[in-house]
This record gives C-alpha cells, structure tokens and sequence, in this order.
C-alpha cells in the first residue's frame, strides 16, 4: 500500500502516491500541462522549463515534469506568473530557432510550433539570435537529416540513443551559449555509430531530426510513363499509417492502404509480408542446418545462437560492436530486400517486363531500411534491388498531396504473385513476432505436428518486457530430423538495442546458451520503428501490438510454409529453401564497421 | 582612506590550535553533542547560499545509507572571490579536521576536495598537508580518508549538484532537487557538501565552542566571514570581518574615496550604488533594516572613472559562457541579456526595451534551472535600475 | 609503439575503469599530450566502455581539457571584472606583440598558445594570468615581456617544468 500525498491543484484537491510528479497528478485531474524535454519512453530531464508551475507561498517556480508533490503542495498550473513565465521560455526558444516555419518539413507537426499556437506568439520581442550563428546541417546519411537551426536543446535525441538504444551516437558538446548536440567530434553521422534506427527521429519535437524523404524521386518515378513502379508494404505499416491520416491508433488499415497505393499509380501493389512468409523458409531452413551441424557434426563456423537479421538498425549495431560475432547472423536477407531480389528477377519474368523499366519502391515503419536499401552488396538483381524507401509518414504525405480521402476509401486487395501472405509474415511487424512465425513453421517441419499453442498463438513470445526467453523440447519428431530428438531448444526475443546489448552480452560472456535471437532495433518491433507516425508512445505502442495479432487472427492462413504463393514461387524459380538460387538472392554478406 | 570602522577578525587564519587536540577533544564528544554545537553557533553556508551548516550535517546524518561522503567544495569561481585559496594555502588543517569531524558524525568514511583547475599550484603542498593530517587521523584511530579532485575550468561545477555530475566523470550539468545532497548527493549517495570556509568555521566552532562564534555578528547574521576585497581600493586582499555592517561603514574603510559603486557577492550578487550605501548591510536575510544582502563575501569596488555598461556587459559574456546550457531560461535568456543591452546601446532597440529584459531576468530568477540562471537578475537588475543613463547613453 | 594507447592504458590502470575516473584520465592525458586528440578519446572510449560522443561531450564542457593541439605553454589571460579593469586589454595586446600570434592562436613553434579565461581568483592583484599551472599576478607591459622571454629562454624537459 503506497503512502498517499494530498495537494490541491487549480482549487482541487486530490490525493496520490508519493513519489508522483505535479506533472502525473495534473494528468489524474485532466490538467494538461505542456511540455518539450519530457517523454514517457525516457528519464527526466527537466531542462526546457516550459512546464513550469506556480505553488503558492513560494516565489521559485517548478518544473512539473521533475519536481515530486509534497504533502499540502497548493498548485497553480495557469496563473499570470505562470502565463508569462511560460510565454517568456517559448519566445526565448524561438528567438534561437530557425522559424521560418513553411520551409520547414515538420511544418504541422512540431511540438514548438504548437506550443506557440497556443500560446499565440504573435509578437517577437526579443532579439533575433538565429541568423548571427553558423548552424550545421548533416544531410550525409541516407535516413537520417540533422539540422541544428531548429534544435531546441531539449536533448530527448541524446537520451534516445544513449538509454533506449544504447548506441550513444548523439551526445551534448560545449556549454553556455555555444551548447550543442554533436557527434563525435560533430562528425556527420553517417560516419560514427549511428545504426540509423531513427528512434531519435521519432522523439525529436521539431525539425531538428527527420529522415531523409525520398518523396520527388517517387512521384517522377510515377509520372514516367516508361516504368513500372512496384510497391511493397511492410507489415507495421498497415497498422501505423491510419494514425498520420487522422484515423486513431491501432485501426488495421491494410485494404484501405492497397486502394491508396494504386490510386498514387503504383502498377504493381504486392506485399512485404509475402517476402517475410519467404524469410521463414529460408531462414528456418537455416536455423536447422546449423542445428545439424553444430550439435551432430560439431562444426562451429556457423555458430549458434543465430540471430535474426531483418532489422537493418540491428544488423549495422551489430557490425559497429560485435563484429567478431558476425558469422552468428542469419545470411538471410531482410523481407525488403529478398522482395527487392526477386521483384526484378522472378516477378519481371512471370509478368513479362523488362527490369529495368521496373522503379522498386518500399513502404516501411523503418529509417534504416533507407541505409539497407543503398548497401552496395544490395544488386543480387543485376540492378539495384529496392530503388526508394518511403516511410510510413511520407506515404501518408503522398496521400494528402494526392487529395486521396483515405477514410473512405474501399478495401482492395493486393496483386499477386508476390502479394499473399499468412498471419506468420504480418506479425514480424512486432517484437516476438518474427520468433513466433518461425516456431509456427520449424516445429511442424521438425515434428509435422503444429506448434502445442491454442490457436497457433504462442503467447510467451509475445509481450513487451524488453528480453523474453522461451524454450521448447522437441519429442517425436520425423526421420530427418532425428538429431534434434529430446533437445530443448532455447530462444530469445528482444526489442530496443539497449536490450539486444544486454542479450549479446550475455552472449560473450557465456551467462546464456541460445540457439536463436530474434533482434529488433526499435522497442516494440517494427510497429514502433523510426519511420511511424509521430508520436510514438507507450500506449500507442500497445494499440498497434494488438492491432498486429488481430490481424493475424483474422487471416486465413497462418503459417508461412502454406501460403500458396510461396509454394509457388520455390516450384517455378527457387527451387528449394537454402539452395543454390536462394543462396544467390535471399542471402547477403555482412562488414566489419568501426566501434565509434 | 581607512577610518578602521570594522571590526577586524583573526579566527581563521590564527594559527593557534593544532588540529591533533581540536580532534581529539572533538571526538570525545557524541554526534548530538557536536550538531547541536553546530546549530546553536548559527553557522550558515559560507558559500553564498548561506543554509544552516548544523542541520545540513544533521539531515545528512539521518539518512541510511552503506557509504555516504563528505566534501569541500574549493571550487571557487564566483568573480572576486579568492578567499578559499588563502585558506587552503595557510590553514589547510583546519578545512581537513572539519571534514573528518563532519566524516564521523555522519558516518563517512571518504572525504573528497573539490579543488577548481586554475587552482592546481596549490595541489603539490596541499598533498603534503592532507598525507600529515592523515598521519593523525591514523593515530587518533579515525577512519577517513581525504583525496583531492581536480577541477577542470568550468564555474558551473561550484554549484553542488553539479559538482557532483563532475565527480561522476559527467558534463557539469545541475540535477533536478528534489532530491537534495543531504540524501542523493556524489553517486547517489547522501553527501554533505560544504564550503572551505565554512569547514574552517567549524574548526573555530569546535575549538572554542559555539558562543565565541555567535558573539560576532548581527541578529542571525552570526559570526564572522571573509571578505575578499578588490578593485578601486588602495588596500585590496582578504579581510576577515564581522556580519551585519552597512555598506557605508565598508566604503569608509576600504573606498578610495570616490566609490560610486560596490558589486557584493559578485557577478551573481547585488550592486548596491552609493545612495544605497547607507541603508544596505551585509549578512544574512533576516530581521535586519534596509536590505540585507547574502553574500559569499566578494565585495568589489567600483569608482566613478567606471562604466557600469562595461561591467555589465563583462558580467553577462561571464554568465553566457560558463552556464552548463541545458535550461531555456539561462541558455537562451543571458545571450538575449548581452545581445539586449547592447542592442540598447547602439540605438538598435529604444530604453524601454530595458524593461522587457527587466521582465526577462525575474523569468529567469523564477525558472531557471540552477542558482547560476536565477542570480543573473540580481546584478541585472541592480545596475540597470540603478545606473539606468549609463545603459542608454 | 603506440604512445597514445600506452598511457591511456597506464592511466585506466592507475584511476580505475568506472566512469567517475573519466576526468582524472582525461587530464592526465592532457597533461602529457597538452590536449585530447580524435585518437586518445577513442582509445579512452574503448578502454572505458563508454561511446565517444559522451567523451567528446564531456571533454567540450570543460575550458581547460582543449581538444584542439596546443601549445607547450598554455597562457589564459583572465579577463572577467577586476582583471579587466585593471588592464587585461593591454596585457593581451603586450602578449600578442611579444609572441607574434593572435588571441587562440598557437606560435609556430608550438611553444606558446595565447587564450583567455575567466576569474582565476586573484582579483586583488589582478590583472592576472596562467602559464600552464603557474600564476602571474600585477602584471604590466614591462612584467609580461620579462616573463615570455624567461620562458623562451626555457629548455624542453619534461611538462613536469
């Protein structure tokens, strides 16, 4: 039974744990209070000020977000002290921002420029502090823009990178008036650490960081009469993109998305998930090699555990810090880029078009993918595989730019040959997701019974605790896979590379013995990537999550080696999982990158 | 010029008591014994915050922890201040024996000193002094350990909480309080953080008992400080006087003659112009008439030859560099100072842009993270209400 | 032979690995190089397991750890209040005459970098400045010659001088 406090804010009193911020007591009573520096994924920092709060009888104000209430606190969240005190720390930011609003690609949906809406700063006193200073702005990276004229200083991007993904790419330089956030010695990013995750993205207010739009290149890619525009569609996707087309969190939007894709005058609309049901395959078929020749030929140079390799975030924090550990990565490309592969190889042939006329475009939750898409191995095609990465927010852009009326647009289905998919492939969009539609597929490979879950639903894989561990011990399984007989086979999921650090420590150090991660960089999985609607939170979080296995529930089949197409394409180009054409496509390489 | 109005101390730098018996007699005593020898004394912080120094050691004593810490913040960066040094140069012993006493009843075993760069000439015989003391500590069987750590030329580190980011190995940047040192302090653990002087004081108190120190001063203005004195005075360096005198009595002494104006506390403190001499004392906030003004006992004299916008320009450039730079308030609102008074100057914005910055400084005392953001008002606002021409023409 | 790597490892070995040993690593790295290099701050990273940007951020934060070479004498002018009543103008103007460089610049000869500072704590015999660890106190024109020609005529040992 937690002690209570008793306070009054605004004339009401009301009563709460100690320990409770004003901020979180204001919330209890519907007080919102605004604020800049503070986010639900992150610690307190209590630097911007903006929340500030009157309590009666002291002449300092305080900062709602980090100040605990204390018995009898008497709260004004609106008095003229705080009005003006407010008003004052806003004009102050803008004065050293770049303001010019229209020019600026967050333009309606900045946080500084609601704040000064509401507050109607109409009229700019101070001085002008923006235009006397050199501002840096690092466009090198693919995914990622960094444009210091309109950073407010909140540091959420430095406590992002540093707390939620413990990549530490972004950090806070000098002091006084010459305070910034840098890199390593202000480099661009895209030459330190950066594993473009974009969760800074998603948690910087303003325009200070965004990804890289790929949107002009696409629309001329569209208007040329001489391409063929294929589109692909990432799971998390069609569970995200509602929220930045005024629907609300967690509306499953997938037919509505189709019919907007063609609209935009994409000629083939196919589907992602297709490519992940593929990613099964060749990735289960994997797994089970180096089982086999790890526990019956004793053959380390494929170790294990084996990690999954679809988040691109992921993969280059692995080649940054764990580059000694490489061969333990799954070979297997993402999804994107196995669609990429085989969009201007099988897909060409099957429908008749030359590939090189074909523009392959993806849609994903995801700003790394951009870095995925532009890695020089990425040409198995003979062309190179995905030309253009759209987030999530830039398809949303397209729509509106296109006077699409999404909401009421009807629910279309997707083309196919490469656009069936299973409830397997639409969960990889959320952590456990990938683990899960794998067991789904191994163990009936392994046992040729279904995995013994209610529902195919493999509960202990899911969830939102940052390492989750299952094991199962195969009993009775078919001939050919005798060798696994009795073995208990040991998996991880984690989510946030802060968590993928703590796993692959343990890893190292020898505290675990897995036989399979699955990894994603962003926490949540994909459905809480650096290319989703802004903002992401917590509860949005959790609205998508259950979006994604309602999904899966209502789908018709549900594991990925019965998908039709997929049969389909390994009968007509592939031949078999892991073989040779596979090997050529589907699997890739990895580098070793420097610690910085 | 000197009329020899104040009374002029010698508690600190008197040389008499060796710290061996101080410590000794000391440690005879019961915590409660000391703390409340502390607390009647009326010993404020030295510093310029001026918190009771007894109930510091006393709140700090009560809280549970498995390791807990004692330092001194020598520090000292505050403009006109140099006071610390002279005590860490002449009397070193008497901050140690502070520590290890205030190390005992809290129940720390580590002591630290916090000694700023441009300080570090003073770190080869400070060693010596701190190996000797130690020597002592040894043979009086008291477990505390003193080390020294060095600074690296950033004002902000002054500020206790985030001198303890600096100890961390951080960027000095101020924390949230709550919570305070006393239960969150250097790595979380709680800490009594004091000023040298007033750890110098302590050893006074504890040698001599805590009435031959209340006997000094001004209502709750108790004792006596160090006042180190410069700029136009024909006799500049430190002085240790007793609280509570006017301003005027202080110009009387220590003026040229032409004083037009005297900065206390330094570039975070108040600039008192000469028709305010008279009625301004120097101590602590309390019941005394006029204003009574904190002080961490720099006192800076300013004569007519001196432009009052020259010091205040220096006085803003000082704040803009040196704060951490984290909060709104202090990071954006000392350029817009600078930037604001010069704009005055040169014609760019008219005088009654002065108010708007006067507006600006009460927004920054009121929410400005640290002490650093919510002083600027103070010298602010003092000199241009007060010397509002020289701002303008 | 890896100078930089030697005595980053000798000082983690000397301070500890945890991180409130940053600054004691930082500055005595400093002190032998007389700044903190791209190179010393990864190798410290790396020895530490801290990311570099969180030591470069924290290396900038503090005026006396340069990240920029410097010279083998570190001048810093205080120019705040009292020193710049008394005269820190015409102390900077005689040093830049005397050294042939401008403010924030370094001689040739890497020997002097000439730099500003604030309060150093010497008002009442200011104007005042820092040669490395020493204090020059009452300075005027005449006196800041005769130090830069003392410390010309200074031979290169060890920092130790």
């Amino acid at each position: 039974m937690n002690k209570k406090v008793n306070l009054t804010i605004n004339g009401t009193a009301l009563s709460v744990d100690i320990g409770t911020t004003i901020l979180d007591a204001a919330h209890e009573l519907g007080i919102k209070i605004p604020v800049l520096c503070y986010h639900k994924d992150l610690c307190i920092a209590g630097n911007c000020r903006v929340c500030v709060v009157e309590v009666v009888g002291v002449s300092k104000l305080f900062a709602a977000c980090s100040t605990p209430v204390w018995e009898g606190m008497d709260v004004l969240t609106n008095s003229i002290l705080v009005r003006n005190s407010r008003k004052h720390i806003i004009e102050l930011l803008l004065s050293e921002h770049n303001a010019d609003c229209t020019k600026c690609y967050k333009n309606g949906n900045c946080e500084l420029q609601d704040l000064a809406a509401e507050y109607k700063i109409t009229n700019q006193d101070f001085i002008d502090l923006y235009h006397s200073r050199e501002y840096t702005i690092d466009n090198f990276s693919p995914s990622i823009l960094k444009d210091d004229s309109r950073c407010i200083r909140c540091q959420r991007c430095v406590r992002t990178c540093d707390e939620l993904q413990s990549v530490g790419a972004l950090s806070v330089a000098h002091k006084g008036d010459r305070m910034k956030i840098s890199t390593f010695f202000n480099k661009p990013i895209s030459e330190v650490v950066c594993t473009s995750c974009g969760q800074c993205v998603i948690h910087c207010p303003t325009g200070a960081l965004i990804e890289r739009n790929y949107i002009e290149e696409v629309w001329e890619a569209i208007a040329d009469p001489a391409k063929h525009l294929v589109v692909q569609t990432a799971p998390a996707v069609r569970i995200g993109l509602g929220e930045a087309l005024e629907l609300s969190a967690g509306e499953r939007v997938t037919g509505k998305m189709v019919a907007a894709l063609r609209r935009l005058g994409f000629n083939s609309v196919l589907d992602t998930d297709f490519t992940a049901d593929l990613t099964i395959m060749e990735e289960g078929t994997e797994l089970l090699h180096r089982l086999k020749s790890n526990i019956v030929d004793n053959d380390t140079r494929q170790p294990l555990p084996m990690t999954t390799s679809c988040s691109p975030g992921w993969v280059k924090f692995f080649e940054h810090i764990y580059p000694d550990l490489l061969p333990h990565m799954s070979t297997c490309k993402s999804p994107q880029q196995m669609f990429g592969a085989l969009a201007k190889t099988y897909y060409a042939k099957a429908v008749e078009i030359d590939p090189e006329t074909i523009v392959s475009v993806s849609i994903m939750p995801c700003t790394a993918k951009k870095f995925e898409a532009n890695r020089p191995e990425m040409r198995d095609s003979g062309f190179k595989d995905v030309d253009y990465v759209l987030t999530t927010r830039e398809l949303a852009i397209m729509i509106k730019q296109a006077g699409i009326e999404f909401a009421t647009l009807p629910e279309e289905k997707y083309d196919s040959l490469m656009g069936k998919s299973t409830g397997a492939g639409v969960i990889f969009g959320a952590t456990g997701g990938v683990m899960e539609a794998a067991l789904r597929t191994v163990y009936e490979l392994v046992t040729g019974r279904e995995v013994p879950f209610e529902n195919l639903n493999i509960k202990p894989v899911r969830g939102m605790e940052g390492v989750r561990e299952a094991s199962v011990t195969i009993k009775d399984t078919v001939p050919e896979y005798k060798f696994l007989e009795g073995v208990e086979v040991k998996c991880c999921v984690a989510h946030g590379l802060a968590n993928a650090r703590k796993v692959m420590e343990d890893v190292k150090s020898g505290k675990v013995n897995y036989h399979f991660i699955e990894i994603m960089a962003c926490p949540g999985g994909c459905l809480g990537g650096g290319g989703q609607p802004i903002p992401t939170t917590p509860e949005i979080r959790q609205k998508r999550v259950e979006a994604i296995y309602a999904e899966d529930a209502s789908m018709a089949i549900r594991k990925s080696h019965e998908n039709p197409e997929i049969i389909q394409v390994y009968k007509e180009f592939l031949g078999k999982p892991y073989g040779a054409i596979s090997h050529k496509l589907l699997h890739t390489e990895y580098c070793e990158r420097q610690r910085y | 010029m000197g009329k020899n109005i104040l009374k002029r101390i010698d508690l600190i730098f008197k040389d008499e008591a060796d710290c061996k018996s101080v410590l000794k007699k000391s440690l005879q005593k019961t915590n409660d014994e000391l703390i409340n020898e502390l607390i009647a004394s009326g010993l404020k912080g030295r510093g310029g915050a001026g918190f009771p120094t007894g109930l510091k050691w006393k709140l700090t004593s009560e809280q549970k922890a498995d390791s807990k810490y004692v330092i001194c913040n020598a520090d000292e960066g505050e403009p006109g201040t140099f006071k610390d040094r002279e005590i860490l140069t002449q009397v070193p012993y008497k901050v140690l024996t502070g520590m290890a006493l205030c190390g005992r009843i809290i129940g720390a075993k580590q002591g630290f000193i916090y000694l700023r760069g441009e300080y570090k000439y003073l770190l080869k015989d400070l060693n010596v002094e701190i190996e000797n003391f130690q020597a002592i500590c040894q043979e009086l069987k008291l477990n505390f350990k003193v080390d020294v750590f060095m600074g690296y030329g950033a004002y902000i580190c002054g500020e206790e909480s985030a001198l303890f980011e600096s100890m961390e190995g951080k960027r000095g940047e101020p924390r949230n309080k709550p919570p305070y040192p006393s239960e969150h302090g250097y790595l979380g653990k709680p800490t009594v953080i004091n000023n040298v002087e007033t750890l110098a004081h302590t050893f006074t108190i504890f040698q001599y008992g805590a009435g031959k120190f209340k006997d000094l001063g001004v209502q709750d203005s108790y004792g006596s400080k160090l006042f180190s004195i410069s700029g136009d005075t024909p006799i500049p360096g430190i002085y240790e006087l007793e609280l509570g005198m006017t301003v005027e009595d202080f110009v009387n002494d220590f003026g040229d003659g032409d004083t037009k104006a005297v900065q206390v506390g330094g570039a975070s403190g108040f600039c008192v112009p000469r028709k305010k001499f008279r009625e301004t004392r120097i101590g602590y906030q309390g019941k005394l008439t006029g204003i009574s003004l904190p002080t961490g006992g720099s006192m800076m004299l300013f004569n007519s030859s001196r432009s009052m916008y020259n010091l205040l320009s220096n006085y803003l450039e000082f704040f803009t560099e040196e704060s951490c730079g984290q909060c709104t308030p202090c990071r954006v609102g000392t350029q817009q100072l600078i930037e604001g008074i010069r704009a005055v100057k040169r014609g760019d914005k008219n005088a009654a842009y002065l108010e708007k910055l006067l507006a600006l400084t009460e927004t920054m005392k009121g929410t400005a993270k640290c002490g650093l953001g919510q002083s600027v008002a103070n010298s602010f606002q003092s000199i241009v209400e007060n010397f509002r021409e020289e701002m303008i023409f | 032979m890896d100078v930089i790597k030697d005595r980053v490892k000798s000082l983690v070995k000397e301070h500890g690995k945890a991180r409130e040993n940053l600054l004691p690593i930082l500055q005595g790295l400093a002190e032998q190089e007389r700044f903190v290099s791209e190179y010393a701050m990864q190798v410290i990273a790396e020895e530490m397991g801290l990311s570099t940007a969180d030591v470069y951020g924290t290396s900038t934060f503090y005026s006396f750890l340069d990240t920029r070479p410097r010279g083998k004498y570190i001048i810093r002018v205080c120019k705040t209040i009292t020193c710049y009543m008394k005269g820190k103008n015409q102390i900077l103007l005689a040093l830049e005459e005397a050294l042939k460089i401008k403010l924030g610049e370094t001689t040739p000869d890497k020997k002097f970098t000439l730099l500003e500072t604030n309060c150093l704590g010497w008002c009442h015999k200011a104007p005042a400045m820092l040669i490395n660890d020493d204090v020059h106190t009452d300075l005027t024109v005449e006196k800041v010659h005769q130090i830069i020609s003392e410390y010309k005529q200074l031979t290169y040992t060890t920092l130790k001088d």
